[in-house]
């Protein structure tokens, strides 16, 4: 095995970066790929809870680079997947406990034992960003449909290629389809024009990704979910395939035409 | 792409338009300002060559991909056209 490194940013924080890690790691796993995530929000740590394993934590990410255990003894294997491991954040140190050269190695270690490595990244363009993109071979960055989310995007792919780990690819997350189709949210086509990468995925925006982080349960281990399709879509498309955007539904255009049905009995 | 249809724009469509602006000058580092100061130069220096009709001229920035491109469009006076004028 020769892992791919993908590691997901962002530039603005908030955007999905530690969703999309999960649920893309989930789908890969589902898919019978070996995935270990890791979460490069050192300080901040958090994918451990969306993952639902914070409980199980031992060793982080620091404890591997100061050479307190193995990377083996870190790598928290999940439960409910036989091959999805995460490799927690430190959360009582700062981002300069780790460096480019530090998250490299660990890959490197890493990439003959495992399929995928999945790194969530911290928001910014500081020292975080670059631990986590100096090991990648793909870089995904995430946006959401808005202004200010989707001009830090771009100074983002901008400073991925001056690294020359680009061209990125674009995750627009939170696409809500009333709002878009009111002609009051940007739509995904608005975004890839003005930002001028590929187009890996898009995501509704789905009440259920809130729940299902409370649970620490991500939405791509639900059969039935369009959200964690969409994740699953991306995992595919990671793996070469062309899978075509799913058409998102806007719930407000459902219920007008279930109203307009009443309507039209009525008369 | 899929389509998402083709929405009556409105405040998306503003959007859009800020955006362009603001990552022109974020990747070029050039605010309207400067731009419009490097036109004015630009002219000065062709108008001591070539006759040109400042009104016409179009100099802006465009891109193709993520590559940005100054272009300019500048029609000349020509001298046939100066006798018939
Ligand atoms: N598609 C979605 N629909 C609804 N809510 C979402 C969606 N994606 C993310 N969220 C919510 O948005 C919030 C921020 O998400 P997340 O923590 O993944 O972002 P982040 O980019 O990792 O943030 P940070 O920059 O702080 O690390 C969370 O509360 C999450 O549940
Ligand atoms: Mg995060």
């Amino acid at each position: 095995m020769a892992a791919i490194v993908v590691t997901i940013t962002s530039g603005k924080g908030g955007v999905g970066k530690t969703t999309t890690t999960a649920n893309l790691a989930v789908a890969l796993a589902e898919d019978g790929f070996k995935v270990v995530c890791i979460d490069g929000d050192i300080g901040l740590r958090n994918l451990d809870v969306v993952l639902g394993l914070e409980n199980r934590i031992v060793y982080d990410l620091v404890d591997i680079v100061e050479n307190r255990c193995r990377i083996r003894q870190a790598m928290i294997r999940d439960k409910r997947l036989e091959e999805l491991y995460l490799i927690p954040a430190a959360q009582t140190r700062d981002k300069s406990a780790v460096s480019p050269s530090d998250m490299i190695r660990v890959c490197d270690e890493l990439r003959s034992e495992v399929d995928y490595i999945i790194i969530d990244s911290p928001a910014g363009i500081e020292r975080g960003f670059r631990n986590t993109i100096a090991p990648a071979d793909i870089i995904l960055v995430v946006t959401n449909p808005e202004v200010s989310a989707v001009r830090d995007a771009d100074r983002i792919i901008g400073l991925v290629e001056a690294e020359e780990k680009g061209p990125a690819k674009l995750i627009i997350n939170r696409v809500n389809p009333g709002l878009t189709k009111r002609g009051d949210m940007l739509t995904p086509e608005d975004v890839v024009e003005l930002l001028a990468i590929e187009l890996i995925g898009v995501i509704p925006d789905d009440e259920n990704v809130v729940i299902s982080t409370n649970r620490g349960q991500p939405v791509a281990l639900d059969p039935k979910s369009k959200t964690g399709q969409a994740f699953k879509n991306i995992a595919k498309r990671l793996q070469g395939q062309t899978v075509p955007f799913m058409q998102l539904e806007d719930k407000g255009d459902f219920m007008s035409k279930v109203a307009g049905l009443f309507k039209q009995g009525g008369d | 792409m899929a389509a998402w249809g083709k929405p009556n724009r409105q405040s998306a469509d503003e959007a859009k338009e800020r955006l362009k602006l603001v990552l022109i000058h974020d990747r070029t580092d050039l605010s309207q300002d400067e731009l419009s100061t490097m036109k004015n130069e630009l002219l000065a220096v062709i108008s001591r060559h070539v006759e040109i009709d400042p009104e016409l001229v179009k100099i802006s920035m465009s891109h193709d991909g993520r590559e940005q491109k100054l272009t300019a469009d500048i029609p000349l006076k020509t001298s046939h056209r100066r006798k018939i004028g």
